[in-house]
């Protein structure tokens, strides 16, 4: 089972309380872009052994989207973070590479 | 003027908790920037209550003020008030940019009372009753529909759910709640 604590409502929610939303941090490629940018936006997602960016919304809650940091092997959650951002919080990073030192950030 | 009626019109189940339908009940939706010192000002005069804070449930008598998520509040209050108390809502916020909708119709509210209610919902919905704090409202799934509850009494639970899902809501509380199914987990 997978608990995620949402940063909106700071509920501890459980998985059935969630809804994926696939791989965080992608760059939207629409017009002007050229044909591999689009494709590896539309198709393309990463299915890494580890560490692996999520978005994720508390459907059955707050009804917000959030981002999570979770290992896909152990299921361990390292954190979960707002929407509003780009990139993970340099902290968030920082503490998966204190416990993942073979981890490398793309 | 039509016969308003609540959705499952007060039926009741006994079970080892007692399973209420609580008939109608006013509720608004408000939508907005919960920080804004106008939003928490028109709300106090809407439904007298402060401000709520996250996940907490400001209830006086027979009005409140619940937080939902970080721009949304659920407002309660007597049916036959809800209209009036939305149009003055709406009026005190002015061009504030929010929403106020009055959902006392698409809601039904159940409440179940007796030793075991925290028992009962946790049977239903994936949520940690023990941790549950009075004056807080937990918005989370009875089995495959959205519900919200909170603590209103000694062994009382209150619970809002959609009125589509009325009748499902109130088969689910009743089985949970049917006589044999005693796990006494608290």
């Amino acid at each position: 089972m997978l608990i995620l604590e949402c940063p909106y409502c700071g509920v501890k929610a459980e998985e059935t309380e969630l809804h994926a939303g696939g791989e965080a941090h992608l760059t939207r490629h629409a017009t002007g872009s050229t044909d591999d940018e689009l494709k590896f936006y539309l198709f393309q997602r990463k299915n890494p052994k580890g560490v692996h960016f999520e978005r994720w919304r508390h459907v059955n809650g707050c009804g917000k989207w959030f981002h999570a940091a979770r290992c896909t092997m152990t299921l361990e959650v390292f954190g979960t973070y707002s929407a509003q951002t780009f990139e993970p919080p340099k902290a968030l990073l920082s503490s998966i590479k204190a416990k993942r030192p073979d981890w490398q950030a793309t | 003027m039509s016969n308003v009626v609540s959705a499952l019109q007060g039926v009741s189940a006994d079970g080892y908790v007692e399973v209420q339908e609580m008939g109608l009940q006013g509720m608004l939706t408000l939508r907005g920037d919960l920080s804004m010192a106008k939003l928490a000002k028109a709300v106090k005069a809407a439904v007298g209550v402060e401000m709520p804070k996250q996940r907490k449930i400001n209830l006086n008598g027979q009005t409140g003020a619940a937080w939902m998520s970080p721009d949304e509040l659920l407002l309660i209050m007597p049916h036959a008030q809800a209209t009036a108390t939305a149009a003055k809502l709406t009026k005190a916020l002015g061009k504030t940019h929010s929403l106020v909708a009055n959902v006392s119709d698409a809601r039904v509210v159940f409440t179940l009372s007796g030793k075991g209610a925290r028992e009962v919902v946790a049977k239903l919905a994936p949520v940690d009753m023990q941790a549950l704090k009075k004056g807080e409202i937990r918005r989370s799934r009875m089995a495959q529909v959205p519900a919200a509850f909170w603590l209103s009494g000694k062994d009382e639970i209150t619970i809002v759910a959609f009125r589509s899902v009325a009748t499902y809501v109130f088969d689910l509380l009743a089985n949970a709640a049917a006589p044999g199914g005693e796990v006494d987990a608290y």
